[in-house]
């Protein structure tokens, strides 16, 4: 595994390195239109959804960037996974390469993203009044299933893309739906205990709930929570690697 | 030594409208009962093997499953049936200026495609000014790849592949590259690799070609082996059967 690992080192990077130059090569504005743009949703919902929840709730600028930090990395990964696959089809269908490296590669451009954005988020909690405690570093624990979870997602999607290309919009109107569902701008408190329950079987929300129980409650969910997280990621990404075995060369032979 | 084994490869493509139709549709068909794919075999039943230092020419009409037997021996596609085993590197020159990203200068396609094929940036850092001269693309090295020509592609991709010493080499169709310059420097260096000891696979419709230069000859047709043996008797059958071809015409 670790041989492997150093022998394909090389071209992982290049890889890395071909995504990165290729986003950001041409654009004026480069990197900063990507910190420009979940900016922007952030402004827009903390001017319309204050009338509604700002009122009431401490913190809630630090409260909606939680939510658009976490969902804007899952929805740019996993969008990105989806046609890694299919966009790098002409190479390795000349060339033999393990083809999970397109994957890999493309979640580390979403990581990067993610790390500019979460840079930013910090800057808006220290204008926001948090008070930071040594509890942040494990905002790595939800960082780190996160990741896992968008690659879990990505391998699904990306076997999916290959045969179907409908998939593309099908996921949008998804993440469109799932965007409402993970209370991103509103709290689940006005819920009745059951439906607070079926929250928690969205993966995105346990992720934004982690967020912000770190930052805002400066307390550490439970044992079950973790655990929870860690349930869901282990079974996309099972699901996802056992896809990608079975899938990614059998679409050589459809034509 | 036995240097590669093919075995009772088998090759399955299907066909069918799957990729136009989308998910929704697909899921629609399938409840309906009336989806269907059409299966199709562009290889049955190949089996042969290689020694070291062989030279195998593959001939047959177009269609006769000759690049789909090469991608499954180099390990692009894996065998619906049967299986392959080879020893040692291997180097496949397939349909060579494909898989290049034209938005990326060339240097930063020799280093792609270099890592792809293997190498380690050590190697590359030390054979990328070899690569360039031989390529003859020194003015072009932070020009993007799109802005060569077809024919300057194919002269980078192959300066880039022929630079290891593979133990098996694979050739689709690309002994001849380039102009004419550069035709009798990409054979030269051919000719070195293959005579230094290394298992080569050609596939070639040059029958004159595959005469000269190759000790053993595997026939396909329409995906099934017709022979495998000596270059002289499968060529001269082959031969016969292309005029006997040519007669009915």
């Amino acid at each position: 595994m670790i041989q492997k690992m150093k022998k394909y080192q090389f071209l992982f990077e290049e890889l890395v390195k071909r995504d990165f130059k290729k986003k950001y090569k041409r654009t004026v504005l480069g990197m900063a239109w990507s910190l420009l743009s979940p900016l922007l949703t952030l402004l827009v919902m903390r001017l319309v959804f204050t009338q509604f929840f700002g009122e009431t709730m401490e913190h809630y600028t630090t409260y909606l960037f939680c939510g658009n930090l976490i969902f804007a990395c899952f929805s740019e990964s996993t969008g990105l996974g989806m046609t890694s696959l299919l966009e790098n089809a002409d190479i390795f269908s000349k060339v033999n390469v393990p083809k999970y490296l397109f994957l890999l590669s493309k979640s580390i451009q979403g990581l990067i993203n993610f790390g500019l954005t979460l840079l930013v988020f910090f800057l808006f909690c220290i204008l926001d009044g948090i008070t930071f405690t040594w509890k942040f570093v494990l905002l790595l624990y939800p960082i780190c299933c996160l990741v896992l979870f968008n690659i879990g997602v990505g391998l699904i999607l990306s076997a999916l893309f290959m045969f179907f290309r409908d998939i593309q919009y099908l996921w949008s109107v998804f993440t469109q739906l799932l965007m409402y569902m993970s209370a991103i701008f509103y709290t689940i408190d006005q819920y009745s205990y059951t439906v607070q329950c079926l929250f928690l079987v969205n993966p995105v929300y346990l992720f934004i709930r982690y967020f912000r129980k770190i930052v805002i409650e400066a307390t550490i969910p439970t044992l079950w929570f973790h655990l929870l997280m860690l349930a869901d990621v282990l079974i996309v990404l099972a699901i996802g690697c056992w896809m990608y075995k079975k899938y990614n060369h059998r679409f050589l032979y459809y034509i | 030594m036995e240097v590669l084994n093919v075995e009772n490869v088998s090759i399955r493509y299907m066909t069918g409208d799957f990729k136009d139709i989308g998910l929704k549709e697909y899921v629609m068909r399938r409840l309906k009962k009336n989806y269907q794919v059409t299966e199709f075999w562009a290889d049955k039943n190949i089996t042969f093997s290689l020694e070291q230092g062989d030279m195998l020419g593959i001939i047959g009409t177009n269609g006769a499953g000759k690049s789909t037997l090469l991608k499954a021996i180099s390990g692009i596609m894996e065998p619906t049936e049967g299986k392959v085993e080879r020893k040692g590197t291997i180097a496949a020159l397939l349909e060579l200026a494909s898989g290049f990203d034209g938005d990326l200068t060339v240097r930063e396609n020799t280093y792609l495609r270099g890592a792809m094929l293997g190498y380690t940036r050590k190697f590359m850092d030390e054979m990328y000014g070899e690569i360039i001269i031989f390529s003859g693309l020194a003015e072009f090295q932070d020009r993007p790849f799109k802005h060569l020509s077809s024919g300057m592609k194919s002269r980078l991709a192959f300066s880039i592949a022929s630079l290891v010493n593979p133990d098996i080499l694979i050739l689709d169709e690309v002994l001849s590259v380039g102009d004419g310059a550069f035709k009798k420097k990409s054979e030269a260096k051919m000719k070195e690799i293959i005579a230094g000891g290394a298992t080569t696979i050609l596939v070639s419709h040059s029958l004159e070609q595959v005469r000269e230069m190759c000790n053993k000859v595997l026939w396909l047709d329409k995906g099934k082996q017709v022979a495998f043996g000596g270059t002289r008797e499968i060529c001269d059958k082959y031969q016969l059967h292309l005029e006997g071809m040519g007669m009915i015409k």
